[in-house]
Formats: structure tokens, sequence, C-alpha cells
């Protein structure tokens, strides 16, 4: 049966890669949900750069706080050992290198690891936010994002024709059809979703990707 | 006699705002964090030709409901209200909501001008305007648009660009208790940009919870001390 990951697999899958003790940063939108499956036996310390390190997950109605929101707007809750900072603090800890992983969503990225994440057509007003920063600065770049634009086009490119959130960053790319490295010699297709061949997958994909030899399904 | 930066209402510790004058927001963007009444009276005060530095562009009454339930009043309406000439943050509008939030229509009609700056640049260019520093290197950006027209520098080998401080004529912060003197303690991520903007405006005017007397907040937990801060307006929420 061939089937495409809905989202939040996408995040389960993600967060599979957070090692115990991880600091950990997550982007707007959907890897967000990654906040809600981290594995089983390990602690994470999410980093949100609104000034806030160890937070748990996200609030229930009853509880919810607006004064500790995560940077999506959502609030979370409180976990013994969190701290508050302001925006510049957030941003020393985000540039200096003390996040391990960041993930981050994506309008597309290239062979090389650039990213796009931020500006697309018609939008001539939204921003980057903090994603150049913690593009540059975090010590592991994970992206989770679908294969294709609605219109079936790639998002996995050759060369990026979005606005650059920066160069050569990304270090991993989980999309509802498979799990991407992004190494010295290229694209290394690591798993692909359930169903799926690499020849099939490689047709939706600009870029070449080049089969591992431990190529797999992804496990779940 | 002790210092006393008591005012009695928002529209009184904003009267003096003039055309022209440069406002720095604080919070993140969203609700927490923002100074909502200093805004709305900001608003009702009227000034014009405003150039704002805020993190993001604020989404306008009618979007804030998906944000937080029952929604709430931003500075959207220093944009509805064609009060701004220039927007300068990292998040002038959010991708994933709709194009109407009153910036982002201003923006598209070509009457606001808009300098999108990457959020850690931001809040290092207000604390070098802050600190009296001329300007920092950073990797943030380099090989995208923000580096168009910038110096470049390699530093250990690796690329990166010259950015330069802002200031402000006033800033528009929000805290959680002060006392009459202007020390401040803020509350959980309601802190964000409101400490690292408080430092570099000529006028700081701080929204707060609750005033208390001098010597009740701790000396060790004050975050932003007195010397930044110059007008404080009490709004319980």
């Amino acid at each position: 049966m061939k089937s495409r990951l809905d989202e939040q697999t996408i995040a389960l899958r993600a967060a599979r890669e957070f090692a115990d003790g991880a600091v950990v940063n997550l982007g707007y939108g959907m890897p967000g949900l990654c906040a809600n499956f981290i594995p089983e036996g390990r602690t994470v310390y999410f980093q949100s750069e609104n000034g806030m390190l160890g937070y748990g997950s996200l609030a229930a109605d009853a509880e919810k706080d607006y004064e500790m929101i995560n940077a999506s707007d959502q609030p979370v809750t409180p976990l013994p050992g969190m701290s508050f900072f302001d925006s510049g603090i957030a941003f020393d800890m985000i540039r200096g290198g003390h996040i391990d992983v960041v993930v981050l969503g994506a309008y597309q990225v290239s062979e090389n690891g650039d990213l796009a994440n931020w500006g697309r057509p018609g939008r001539g007003a939204t921003g980057m936010g903090g994603g150049m920063d913690l593009a540059v600065g975090a010590k592991r770049v994970i992206v989770t994002m679908l294969h294709t634009t609605k219109e079936g086009e790639p998002r996995i490119v050759k060369n990026c024709t979005y606005p650059l959130t920066a160069r050569q960053c990304v270090n991993l790319i989980i999309t509802d059809l498979a799990v991407i490295e992004v190494a010295e010699r290229g694209l290394i297709l690591k798993e692909t979703a359930p169903g799926w061949t690499a020849p099939e997958i490689q047709d939706l994909t600009e870029a070449k990707l080049t089969p591992d030899k431990d190529l797999k399904e992804i496990e779940l | 006699m002790a210092v006393n930066k008591l005012f009695p209402n928002a529209d009184k510790a904003v009267s003096d705002v003039f055309d022209g004058a440069t406002i720095m927001i604080g919070g993140f963007g969203s609700y927490g964090g923002l100074p909502i009444n200093l805004i709305v009276a900001l608003a009702k005060q009227g000034a014009n030709d405003l150039t704002v530095i805020a993190n993001m562009g604020g989404v306008g009454l009618e979007l804030s409901s998906r944000i937080k339930p029952g929604g709430y009043q931003d500075h959207g309406i220093l944009f509805k209200n064609g009060q701004v000439k220039k927007f300068i943050g990292s998040v002038p509008a959010l991708g994933g909501m709709p194009p109407t939030s009153p910036l982002e229509k201003l923006y598209n009609e070509g009457k606001v001008e808009m300098e999108t700056v990457p959020q850690g640049t931001l809040a290092e260019r207000i604390r070098c305007g802050a600190g009296g520093l001329g300007g920092f290197y950073t990797r943030a950006g380099v090989g995208t648009v923000v580096a168009k027209g910038k110096e470049t520098k390699i530093i250990n080998g690796k690329e990166y660009i010259f950015e330069l401080p802002l200031y402000a004529d006033f800033a528009l912060i929000k805290a959680h208790k002060a006392d009459t003197l202007g020390n401040l303690v803020y509350r959980k991520t309601a802190r964000c940009f409101n400490p690292v903007m408080a430092m570099a405006a000529k006028t700081t005017i701080v929204e707060v919870d609750e005033v208390v007397p001098v010597g009740q907040l701790d000396p060790e937990a004050i975050i932003t001390p007195h010397v930044y801060v110059h007008r404080i307006v009490e709004a319980r929420r």
C-alpha cells in the first residue's frame, strides 16, 4: 500500500532525531508538532526564541496562559528547571551555537542544502522571523516539509527560486515521502514512505537523489 | 525628593509623541508582552508619519481572535489609522494568516515602507543602540536579500554582514510590576523584546499590571533598572 505520511507522522519521525539531553528549537507550523513526540526515555529541552528554555507540551484550554507562549503563539506548560530571558539573550543562545537541533518548515530546499522558508510569491509582507539566525546558528538543521507543492511541483530543487533563508545550512530533510540527508556528495535518499520506490520519489524531486546503500522504508 | 514616574493614565503618558517620531513597541508580536493600553492611547492621540520598530507588524483586531479567543487590540490599529510611515521588524505579516492584516494591506497598496530584519539581528541592533555601540557583524542573512548593500567581512573563515544600531524617540513596553522609581520585573514570555527596547529609547514608557512602592521588588530579580524607565502607567488586566 502506497501512502504519504501526514504531518503528525512527519513530526514523529523528526522527533526521533532528538538525542537525549538535546536543546531543540521548533520553527513555525509543522515543526511545532514535534513537541508531542519526544522518544520515550529521552529528555529534550525546548528553546523558544521569544525567551524560554525547557518548556513542556502544548497547554490544554483550561490551563492556557497567554504570557507563556512558544514562538508560534501557542500557550505551553511549565516544567521544573525552565527559564525565561529576553529576546537578545534568546538569540545569543541561537547564534552562539547553544542549540543542538532546529526543526524548520520550508518552501524549498536545494541540492546543496540552501533553505527558502519565509517568502513566497504574492506575499511580499511576510518576514523571516528568527529563521535566518536559527539556520546559521543551530548545530543541526532539520527541515520538515511536504515533498511537492499543492500543484505537484517539486520543493526539493536544484536551485531555490524563492527568497533564501540561508545557504548550505540544511542537514536532513523529512517529507511526506522520504528522509533525505544533505551530504558533501549531494542528496542521499535514506528512507522512503511505505510503498514508494526510489525512482518514484526521484520523479517528484528536481534535485538528484542518490539512494543510500541501506535504503529502507520509514519505520513508524 | 524621591522620583515618582507614575502617570495617571496611558493617554497622558503618550500625549507628547510627535509626528515623525520613531517608536519601539515591545512584546513578541501577539498578546503576551504587548503594551496594549499604550498602543490604544497612541492610536487615539493621533501622531502621524511614525516609524514603528516592533518584532511583528500586528495582526489587527479582526485576525487576533485566531491567536487568542475573544481577540485583542494590537499595533495593527496604528497601521489601520494610517499613522505609520515605515515599519522595521522581523515578521511584518504572518504567512499562515490571510493577507488582511492592516500592515499587509497598506504594504500591498504601496502606502507604507518596510524594512524586514532577521529577528536576532533586530534584537542586537536595538541592543547596540541601547549600549552606545556602532554596530556588529552577524552571519544571519549572509547570501540573502538581507545582505544587499551591506558590508561583508570574513572572520575566522566565515562570512559576516555588518548591521547598524537602532534607536527610538519613544519605547512603549509592557512589564509585570514596576516600583515608582521605574525598576521592572516581567512575567514569563511576556519579557521578550521589552527589556531590550526599554534601553534604546530617549523616553521609555512602561505599562505594568501593578505598581509597588520602592523597596518591594527584590533587587536580585529586577530585570530593567530604573535608569531606563521614564514613565509608568498602571493598567491591571
